[in-house]
């Protein structure tokens, strides 16, 4: 505002002069400007100066001599602001570059402030005085109100037109409003005799209305309770004879009660009692009504086999004595499954626990007809039903219960895998082998260990890819560990230079040594049987030139530590000492023979079964040179025998044949003769007896060989 | 007069026998049940002469435990048809001649 910074320029400069020493050309534009509006102050001074009145000076102010008052000092005033930059440069986006901006913004606003006053005499005022004198007449005596140019809102009440004209001139009338504020203080005096308004502040109010948000409803409903109706009636009578009911009840609950605890208490001491010999009751998982029927199925067995019952408990062969050294074999059961009747049993194995339980496992062994293979749990108790019943997808070859957790069953697969069976779980095998660390050929036998350093189960098997693997069972996987691979010596002589092949012998069975940890023996499918030790896993002990056929079975006497006995499809059996490399005992059966067995009871006796579905029984102690009893087990010709096992008790062996059967037979007496006591001396008991047993016949044998060699 | 006396006995064996309470109906949850039956007795016990009294412990207590509108009618004899939220009704016998029915109604 140009006048503005005018008029306080001349306050600070132009005062000394008194304004009467005519005033600057510049400053002319100023005064004349604000004469258009109303009298200004400058203006009053100038009139009383012409007046002739004395002027009221300051006490501070300056005296000047009259050439310095005369002295004329040029000032140009410009309408620029002198604080305005000159050099305002902005980016241009229309010509991509930037610009110096020609054109700078000069109002400096040092106070702004828009009142809500109006003052009387101002244009404003004097129209809105009008308006009220002409709508109310009740108060003619207005003195501002000289013309009533409009004629409006007579009806309207006073106050209330005001109020909305001094609405809208406020608004309008910005720009005057700036000006008025200086000179509030001047308008009131010519106006003194005028008579009070209500509104003796001399303002207008003004007011503004937002709108108000519109309001929305809203509402749900829930679904009511669902409810239902009851209605009784209740009287003494009810009361009391609801009361009377009750007790009733609850006596003959009681009695109830009493009579089953009786009755469990009972079936506990019946259970004690069977204890010894029962399997049944130690799983806690089968039912109440299967436990029950359970029995009533032995119950009945029992009485429709109770000829075969009392031929196992009590019947020896008296016709034995008029045999001489010669026995008999005396069939008692037959076990049979129809599921199982298109496998061929492939391993049997007595519980080491329960001495009336054993496994059968079945597949085949027959190259072209592979299938699915079952392991199913018998017992004597019940030969009509196998008591567990495991089905598997491919042949089992193999198995064998673990020794101190008698519900371990390790079995060993056609397809190579090898698993263990949980008789308390589920019917899937608990662990299995997977896929990468399985045998790539058929699993031919498996035997548990002692447990590891780590307390671990493991055991052992040997496949026909020529590894022996010890399987660890850690918490829910089998972890494999290659023992031993049986690499064939001789065959890579034999092949031309440069071309080393390495084959792997096949190996078809193995034992354990019972006392000597690492020390076991491995039959192979070339007829050789290796010495092996668990700590080495590249050589053998010692090999023997054993069969000429694949050796079928191999195994450690149960009492003398150095022998073993072995059995081949070459129709032989050998008894060997494992320090000397050529056999003990060689015994032609005239057919392949399929599996060998130790007497549990003795050194000297053990069975053999050969193809042509004979068992054969030797006690060397009494004849060395032919078996006791050689005897026709199954008739038909189309079956074989392929296994044979001895009851680690009772003096039965079971022989599995190629039809899912199995076959329980009882030794006769003169198959398992111990030695008669003399007159005066006590019978000698104990393994020292069987071991010298075993030894007196051995020393018969090699003493004639070294003679030779000498 | 023997009578009398025996029918005293009888009514003094019948009181000893039947004190405890003896659920007639309920469809409520086992753990509201229990604790509905414990404060029925609880407050049978308590005002023992005074039905009304019991009845409204019985109520404000289920009220509060429960949430509202619960509904107790406790006497020796009456009838009644009533309209109850499911799962929240108990009709229970106690002390040989009270007779309770609780119910939630809103």
């Amino acid at each position: 505002m140009p006048g503005k910074a005018a008029d306080k320029h001349r306050k600070g400069q132009g005062r000394p002069s008194g304004g009467r020493a005519g005033p600057p050309r510049v400053l002319r534009a100023a005064p004349k400007k604000r004469d258009d509006d109303v009298s200004t102050e400058a203006g009053d001074v100038a009139d009383a100066g012409a007046g002739g009145k004395a002027l009221v000076k300051p006490p501070d102010q300056l005296e000047l001599t009259e050439a310095e008052l005369k002295e004329e000092i040029t000032r140009v005033l410009k309408a620029d602001n002198p604080h305005a930059p000159q050099n305002i440069v902005r980016y241009s986006y229309k010509e991509r570059a930037y610009k110096q901006i020609s054109h700078v913004n000069q109002m400096a606003i040092h106070f702004s402030y828009n009142g809500n006053l109006i003052p009387k005499d101002s244009d404003e005022g004097r129209r809105q005085s009008m308006k009220s004198t002409t709508g109310a007449e009740k108060a003619p005596a207005e003195t501002s109100a000289e013309t009533s140019e409009e004629t409006q809102g007579k009806d309207e009440e006073s106050t209330g037109d005001t109020q909305a004209a001094g609405e809208e001139t406020a608004e309008e009338s910005g720009a005057a409003e700036v000006a008025e504020t200086a000179e509030d203080e001047e308008v009131p005096p010519p106006k003194k005799p005028e008579k009070k308004l209500a509104n003796q502040f001399n303002f207008t109010e003004r007011a503004s209305r937002t709108l108000n948000n519109p309001l929305r409803e809203k509402a749900c409903q829930s679904e009511p309770m669902p409810c239902k109706d009851f209605s009784s009636t209740v009287n003494q009578w009810e009361i009391y004879d609801a009361y009377v009911e009750h007790i009733q009840k609850m006596e003959k609950e009681k009695e109830k009660e009493k009579s089953k605890s009786q009755a469990v208490k009972k079936e506990e001491v019946k259970k004690k009692e069977r204890k010894f010999t029962s399997l049944e009751f130690q799983s806690n998982e089968i039912a109440k009504v299967s436990k029950v029927a359970k029995i009533m199925e032995r119950m009945v067995n029992q009485n429709t086999m109770d000829d075969i019952i009392q031929d196992f408990k009590y019947f020896e062969d008296e016709s034995d004595e008029y045999r001489g050294q010669k026995g008999t074999l005396l069939p008692l059961w037959k076990f049979q499954y129809d599921k199982a009747k298109r496998f061929a049993v492939t391993a049997i194995s007595w519980n080491p626990k329960y001495k009336d339980l054993f496994a059968v496992g079945y597949g085949s062994y027959d190259l072209m007809k592979q299938s699915q293979g079952m392991l199913l749990l018998y017992t004597m108790k019940n030969p009509s039903f196998p008591e567990y019943i495991f089905s598997s997808e491919s042949g089992i070859m193999c198995l064998d219960f673990h020794n101190d957790y008698p519900y371990l069953v390790a079995v060993g697969f056609y397809d190579g895998n090898v698993a263990i069976y949980n008789l308390k779980a589920t019917s899937q095998p608990s662990h299995k082998s997977c896929a990468k660390s399985k045998h790539t050929e058929p699993v031919w036998q498996v035997k548990w260990q002692k447990n590891d350093m780590d307390n671990n189960l493991n055991f052992f098997s040997v496949s026909s890819d020529g590894r022996i693997v010890s399987w660890t069972l850690l918490q829910n996987e089998l972890v494999h560990t290659d023992v031993i691979k049986l690499s064939v010596e001789g065959t890579a002589a034999q092949r031309p230079e440069g071309l080393q092949l390495k084959t792997l012998g096949c190996g078809t069975s193995f034992d354990f040594h019972k006392k000597i940890d690492y020390l076991f023996l491995v039959g192979t499918e070339e007829g050789k049987i290796y010495k092996c030790s668990k700590c080495y896993s590249s050589q053998f002990l010692d090999v023997f030139e054993a069969h000429h056929m694949a050796v079928d079975s191999v195994s450690w006497n149960p009492y003398h530590s150095k022998v073993f006995i072995s059995c081949s499809s070459d129709w032989t059996v050998k008894i060997w000492d494992h320090t000397i490399k050529t056999p003990m005992f060689v015994y032609d059966l005239n057919s392949g023979v399929g599996d060998v067995a130790w007497a549990p009871y003795s050194s000297t006796v053990f069975a053999a079964v050969t193809t042509d579905s004979k068992a054969h029984v030797f006690d060397l102690s009494i004849n060395k040179y032919e078996a006791l009893c050689t005897q026709l087990v199954v008739s038909r010709k189309k079956n074989k025998i392929t296994h044979v096992q001895f009851n680690p008790v009772y003096p039965v062996i079971i022989i599995g044949d190629q039809r899912g059967q199995v076959i329980c037979l009882k030794l006769s007496p003169n198959l398992r003769k111990m030695p008669k006591a003399k007159k005066g001396q006590e019978v000698e008991k104990g393994p020292e007896v069987q071991i010298a047993k075993l030894e007196k016949l051995l020393s018969l044998v090699r003493e004639p060989a070294n003679k030779t060699e000498l | 007069m023997a009578d009398t006396g025996e029918g005293k006995k009888e009514e003094a064996e019948y009181k000893r026998l039947h004190t405890f309470p003896l659920i007639r109906h309920t469809d409520m949850p086992e753990e509201m049940r229990v604790e509905a039956m414990e404060l029925c007795v609880t407050a049978c016990e308590k005002y023992a002469t005074n039905n009304e009294s019991a009845a409204k412990m019985i109520k404000e207590t289920m009220d509060k435990k429960f949430g509202s509108s619960w509904h107790v009618v406790i006497g020796e004899g009456f009838g009644f048809e009533i309209t109850h939220e499911v799962k929240n009704l108990l009709y229970m016998f106690f002390g040989g001649s009270l007779a309770v029915c609780v119910w939630k109604c809103s």
